[in-house]
C-alpha cells in the first residue's frame, strides 16, 4: 500500500527565516501594501528575474531545433526545467511532465484529447460543484461533440464535497473523474487520495486541478496515484503564461494530440503526418522557454525553503485569520468552513455586497479579490454572488493579518 | 428649474474639492447610493440587465419631451451611489446634452478607476449604454 498522504512527513528541517524570504519579493518587501490575493497570482521572487536573464544574457535561442551551439545549450537548460518540474510533482519520468500555457490549457488539451480518444455518446465525465470554470467548460465542450453527459458531485453546506453520493455518481458510463484538489472560492482541500483511490475501484481515471494545491503543498502524483494532473506557474511565483499537464505515460502516450505544429510531429508528408511521442506530442511550436527555465528556478527556490515548510506556515496564516474573523467580527460569515483548508479564506459581510468590501478595502491598501471567483456554479449553491476572498502565501505576515483586520472593521463602519 | 448639465457637473466637481480625504469621497458616494430608487420591475428584466462582472446594475429609460428620463438599479451601495451620480448628470437631458459631455470630469472628482473598462462593475457599460441610447433618439 502506498503512502496515502504524503504531507503528513514530519518536520525535521531548521526554522525558517520569513522575512529574509519576504525580502526576496520586491514588489511587497518594504511596502505597505497587503497582498492578499494570492490565489489570483502570487507575488515574484528575484530568482524569477534573475533566472530570465541569465538566459536572456548567456544561452537563448530556440529549442529543439538547431545543431549551433546556443540552441543546444536552450534545449538542456529547457529539458532540465522538465526535469525540477518532474522532481517536483515526483513525476516516475520527465517525459510525463508537458508544458502549457497554464492550468486552463492543461484541462483543454486533456479534455480535447481524452475525449478523441475515449468517449462515446452516453458517457459520462464526473466533476464536483466547486470546480473551477475551468475545469467545467472544457469537459462541457467535449461532451457536447460527443454526446456525453456532466455529472456533479454535490458541494456540503460546509464547503466540503458530498462523499457519500460518491457510489451513486460512479459506474461503467463513468471515463473520467476531474477534480480540484483545493477550492480557490473555499480553500477546502479535498481528500483526493482517498477520491482516486475510490475511482480506481470502479476503474474510473482521475485528473485532478491542482492549481490551487501545488502552490501550497508537496506534490506527489505516484503516493496520490492520480493519472493527470494540472496546475499554474504563476500561482506558484513562476512566470505567467505557462503550466503543467502531467499524465501517466501509458494513459498519456497513446492520446491524439490537442494541437497541431512544429516540434510535435515525427514526419509530415501531405498524405499522412505521423506524431512525437511524450512530451513533444503535446508541446506544438515554439513553447515557453524563459518561462519554463524561469519556472525551473522558482521550483528550486521553493524546494530550498521546503513545501512541507511553506504548507505549514500557510496552514497557519489562514487558521489564524479565520479564527481572528470568527472571534471578532460576529457579522461575518465565513463560506466554507470544512475542517481542511489551506490559505483560502472566503467571507461575506452580513448584508452587504462583497464589491464594497474590497473597494473600501482597496482604498486601504488591501488587495483581496471579490467576486465569483470563476466558480458561478458554486456561489449559486450558496445563494450567493459572490465572497471577499483572502489568500494568503508564505511570505505574508501575521503583522499584515492584524492590519487587515483594523481595515476590515474600518471597512464595515463605513458601510454601516 | 433643472440646472444645466455643465452646471451639475460643476457642481459635483465643487463637492468633491471639498473633500480631504478618500473617506469623505466614500461617504458621499454611498449616501448617494442610499438614497437611490427605482421602480421594481427593473429588477424583474434581464434583458434590462448590464452585464459586469462584479455588481449588476439595471438601466431602463423613458423618453418625455425629448428628455431622457433614466432609472437604474444596483446591487452593491458604492455602485448604487455612482450610478445615481451619473443619473443625476445624465438623466432628464436631452439626447444632444447628454451626446456633447465629455467624460472626463470624472477623472477630476478621483473615482474613474471604477468606471474603466477593467473595472468589471458594469458602471462602463451603464455610461456606454446611456451614450448608445442617447445617439439613438439623436439620429433617430
Amino acid at each position: 500500500m502506498s503512502q496515502l498522504n504524503p504531507i503528513a512527513a514530519p518536520f525535521t528541517t531548521a526554522p525558517v527565516d520569513w522575512n529574509a524570504i519576504r525580502a526576496d519579493f520586491p514588489l511587497i518587501a518594504g511596502h505597505d501594501l497587503i497582498y492578499f490575493d494570492n490565489a489570483a497570482s502570487s507575488q515574484k521572487p528575484k530568482v524569477l528575474l534573475e533566472a530570465m536573464e541569465n538566459m536572456v544574457t548567456t544561452s537563448y535561442a530556440n529549442v529543439h531545433r538547431g545543431v549551433h551551439r546556443l540552441s543546444q545549450q536552450a534545449t538542456d537548460q529547457y529539458e532540465a526545467a522538465r526535469k525540477t518540474v518532474a522532481k517536483f510533482i515526483n513525476a516516475a519520468d520527465e517525459a510525463e511532465v508537458v508544458f502549457t500555457g497554464g492550468t486552463t490549457d492543461s484541462i483543454n488539451t486533456l479534455a480535447f484529447s481524452f475525449g478523441e480518444a475515449h468517449i462515446q455518446p452516453g458517457d459520462e465525465i464526473l466533476l464536483s460543484g466547486m470546480e473551477h470554470h475551468a475545469n467545467i467548460v472544457p469537459w462541457q465542450l467535449m461532451a457536447e461533440r460527443k454526446g456525453a453527459h456532466i455529472k456533479v458531485i454535490p458541494v456540503l453546506e460546509n464547503g466540503s464535497l458530498d462523499l457519500e453520493a460518491l457510489d451513486a455518481l460512479m459506474g461503467p458510463k463513468t471515463k473520467l473523474l476531474s477534480l480540484v484538489w483545493v477550492s480557490n472560492s473555499l480553500g477546502t482541500v479535498n481528500p483526493i487520495p482517498y477520491l482516486i483511490q475510490k475511482a480506481h475501484a470502479y476503474g474510473i481515471p482521475v485528473m485532478v486541478d491542482a492549481a490551487q494545491a501545488a502552490p501550497h503543498m508537496p506534490i506527489d502524483v505516484q503516493a496520490i496515484d492520480c493519472d493527470f494532473l494540472a496546475f499554474s506557474a504563476h500561482k506558484m511565483c513562476g512566470p505567467t503564461g505557462l503550466g503543467v499537464l502531467y499524465g501517466k505515460r501509458h494513459l498519456f502516450e497513446p492520446l491524439p494530440p490537442y494541437r497541431g505544429g512544429g516540434d510535435m510531429i515525427d514526419r509530415v508528408r501531405f498524405e499522412k503526418t505521423t506524431f512525437q511521442g511524450l512530451p513533444f506530442r503535446f508541446e506544438a511550436g515554439t513553447p515557453h522557454i524563459l518561462g519554463a527555465v524561469a519556472f525551473a528556478s522558482v521550483l528550486s527556490y521553493l524546494s530550498n525553503i521546503g513545501m512541507q515548510q511553506i504548507e505549514a506556515r500557510e496552514r497557519q496564516l489562514s487558521n489564524s485569520f479565520r479564527q481572528q474573523l470568527q472571534l471578532n467580527f460576529p457579522e461575518v460569515n465565513a463560506i466554507g468552513t470544512a475542517a481542511d483548508s489551506v490559505s483560502v479564506v472566503s467571507f461575506l459581510v452580513q448584508g452587504r455586497h462583497p464589491m464594497d468590501v474590497g473597494v473600501l478595502l482597496d482604498n486601504q491598501n488591501i488587495a483581496v479579490r471579490t467576486g465569483h471567483h470563476c466558480c458561478q456554479p458554486l456561489m449559486e449553491r450558496f445563494g450567493i454572488p459572490g465572497t471577499v476572498r483572502a489568500s494568503l502565501a508564505f511570505y505574508n505576515t501575521e503583522e499584515e493579518i492584524e492590519r487587515f483586520f483594523v481595515a476590515l472593521r474600518k471597512t464595515i463602519q463605513l458601510l454601516r | 428649474m433643472n440646472s444645466s448639465i455643465d452646471e451639475t457637473v460643476e457642481q459635483l466637481e465643487a463637492d468633491f474639492a471639498m473633500f480631504d480625504s478618500w473617506e469623505e469621497k466614500y461617504e458621499y458616494v454611498m449616501d448617494l447610493g442610499r438614497n437611490l430608487n427605482w421602480p421594481d420591475h427593473l429588477e424583474q428584466r434581464e434583458d434590462l440587465l448590464i452585464q459586469g462582472c462584479q455588481s449588476k446594475v439595471w438601466l431602463d429609460h423613458e423618453m418625455q419631451e425629448n428628455k431622457i428620463i433614466f432609472y437604474a438599479a444596483s446591487e452593491a451601495l458604492i455602485v448604487k451611489g455612482l450610478v445615481a451620480m451619473l443619473l443625476n448628470i445624465y438623466s432628464n437631458r436631452s439626447p444632444e446634452e447628454i451626446l456633447r459631455l465629455q467624460p472626463d470630469f470624472l477623472d477630476r472628482i478621483g473615482l474613474s478607476q471604477h468606471l474603466s473598462p477593467t473595472r468589471s462593475n458594469g458602471l462602463h457599460s451603464m455610461l456606454a449604454t446611456i451614450k448608445r441610447i442617447a445617439l439613438a433618439y439623436y439620429t433617430g
